[in-house]
């Protein structure tokens, strides 16, 4: 492996990244890092370890470099740019892998992802989230959304598509929330990712002897059963679905309603409509506008990649700004308008390349369901505290999002 | 045109099958796209090319039998 940093010293005045938002506009990404990416759109970043690996930013360099084979997700690369001093992605399945490894790994847990099985947990997601809507409304007035409806959702969607019985969620929750915290050490993360694992090689044991209708069931049967795949491994897919069949999605279910709540015609157009094109296309929008992976997606350059005008060498870090690169004014006509009509369906929310989101299917199917079952049954929802008393999470964070969103009706 | 899909690279994103339905088609066993139409009229010249851009794993190639009507 080459250390890029010693070929090739970076100047003392690279600015650091992540950078805070705007007070007033918790939607949109720093102004100063869009300057920044607007004049350079490649150009260096420092982290915090102090390495300055490159942030990409334009949607075509996004887009077609993640899918680029001289790109690697892998950890083990000395200039990987970790997002956090936890370092909670080093080694994380196939979601660090290069291919083919990648993909044979990412093809065991494929299957419920697939269009056709996604659209036929559509009236079970109905169900749930007219569940959850159901016990909002018989509880007190005003509520958390974060607490009683965005966590809650996707949980209980993935627990049961994974086969884990939703009563251990908080456990899951917990230890994933310690495991993925960006002020939490090395050492605190890998013990939360232990406890995790350890539960899950238990459940997959126990499917083993009374397996069920779920994908950790399948994983037992059919591939540890053959030894294709260890016990561990197992644990480990189910770890990555445990991790990103939770934040993500709650966070956009969250954020959506919050600038939909800000934004009452474009609200109106989901709540009034029955055409699932249209849902389908204000979801897209939702995406690309919010970009909820705040952090990015990390890579590093296996060859030497000439982008944008620059000489990016072998060995050094890259991250791709999805955030960014969706709202790119070249190819979204004024990026910061959310326009739940207009096309946006080549964002990059959901990464790029091989390793572009495996629960994409899920969690559009999930957003579509849920905001205008939100809207049309609670059509009175509102804000209970001032825009500037919501806890937006901080510019470190993986996932961006609320901590809180308190409600009424 | 003439599309084919390299299953090796497919990761089973299934946007094509999002975008061009009928024409693309998942496996049931890992959800790997399938050719469904592999031979499809122009009416869905549109939807295949789409397909082709937003295939994460550039596992769909097209062959143009009709280069006048393509675009740019």
């Amino acid at each position: 492996m080459i250390d890029s940093r010693a070929a090739a010293p970076a100047p003392a005045d690279v600015p650091e990244y992540p950078m805070s938002r705007a007070a007033g506009c918790p939607f949109d990404p720093s102004p100063e890092l869009r300057e920044l990416a607007a004049t350079t759109p490649v150009t260096r970043v420092r982290i915090w370890n102090g390495s300055t690996p490159w942030l990409i930013s334009r949607h075509e360099d996004v887009r077609r470099l993640l899918k680029d084979s001289r790109v690697s997700a892998s950890t083990d690369h000395p200039n990987y740019p970790f997002s956090a001093p936890s370092m909670f992605m080093a080694n994380l399945g196939f979601l660090t892998m290069d291919d083919p490894e990648h993909t044979r790994q990412r093809r065991f847990v494929t299957r419920p992802f697939a269009i056709k099985r996604v659209e036929a947990m559509r009236p079970a997601i109905r169900q749930i989230v007219d569940d959850v809507i159901d016990e909002m409304l018989a509880g007190p007035n005003p509520v958390d959304l974060v607490k009683a409806m965005a966590y809650p959702v996707p949980a209980r969607v993935i627990c049961a598509l994974l086969g884990v019985p939703y009563a251990d969620d908080d456990f899951l929750c917990d230890r994933v929330e310690v495991m993925v915290d960006p002020a939490s050490t090395g050492e605190v993360s890998k013990a939360a990712r232990k406890e995790l694992i350890a539960y899950l090689e238990q459940v997959v044991a126990d499917k083993r002897t009374d397996p069920g209708d779920d994908l950790l069931s399948d994983l037992a049967n059919e591939h540890v059963a053959a030894g294709t795949l260890s016990a561990h491994e197992a644990a480990i897919l189910g770890l990555l679905l445990v991790i990103a069949g939770h934040e993500t999605t709650a966070n956009m279910i969250t954020l959506g309603t919050l600038v939909l709540l800000e934004h009452p015609d474009q609200l109106a157009i989901l709540r009034d409509t029955d055409d699932p094109t249209l849902i389908a296309g204000a979801v897209e929008e939702l995406l690309r506008y919010l970009s909820v992976p705040q952090s990015g997606r990390r890579r590093v350059a296996l060859a030497d990649i000439e982008v944008g005008g620059v000489h990016i060498r072998a060995g050094e870090g890259l991250i791709f700004a999805s955030d960014l690169a969706n709202r790119d004014e070249s190819v979204y006509d004024d990026p910061d308008r959310l326009d739940l009509r207009r096309p946006a369906n080549r964002h990059a929310a959901f990464g790029g390349g091989p390793h572009q989101c495996l629960g994409q299917p899920l969690a559009r199917v999930e957003l579509q369901v849920f905001y205008p079952a939100l809207f049309r049954r609670i059509p009175t929802l509102r804000r209970a505290a001032e825009l500037d008393q919501i806890p937006f999470k901080q510019p470190g964070e993986s996932i961006y999002g609320v901590n809180a969103l308190p409600v009424t009706w | 045109m003439r599309v084919t899909i390299d299953q090796d690279m497919c990761i089973a994103s299934g946007l094509c099958v999002i975008v061009a339905e009928g024409i693309f088609g998942q496996r049931d066993e890992d959800g790997v796209a399938v050719p469904l139409d592999p031979n499809p009229s122009d009416e869905h010249a549109d939807a295949v090319r789409e397909a082709v851009e937003l295939c994460p794993a550039r596992a769909i190639a097209v062959a143009e039998s009709d280069v006048a009507g393509e675009r740019a």
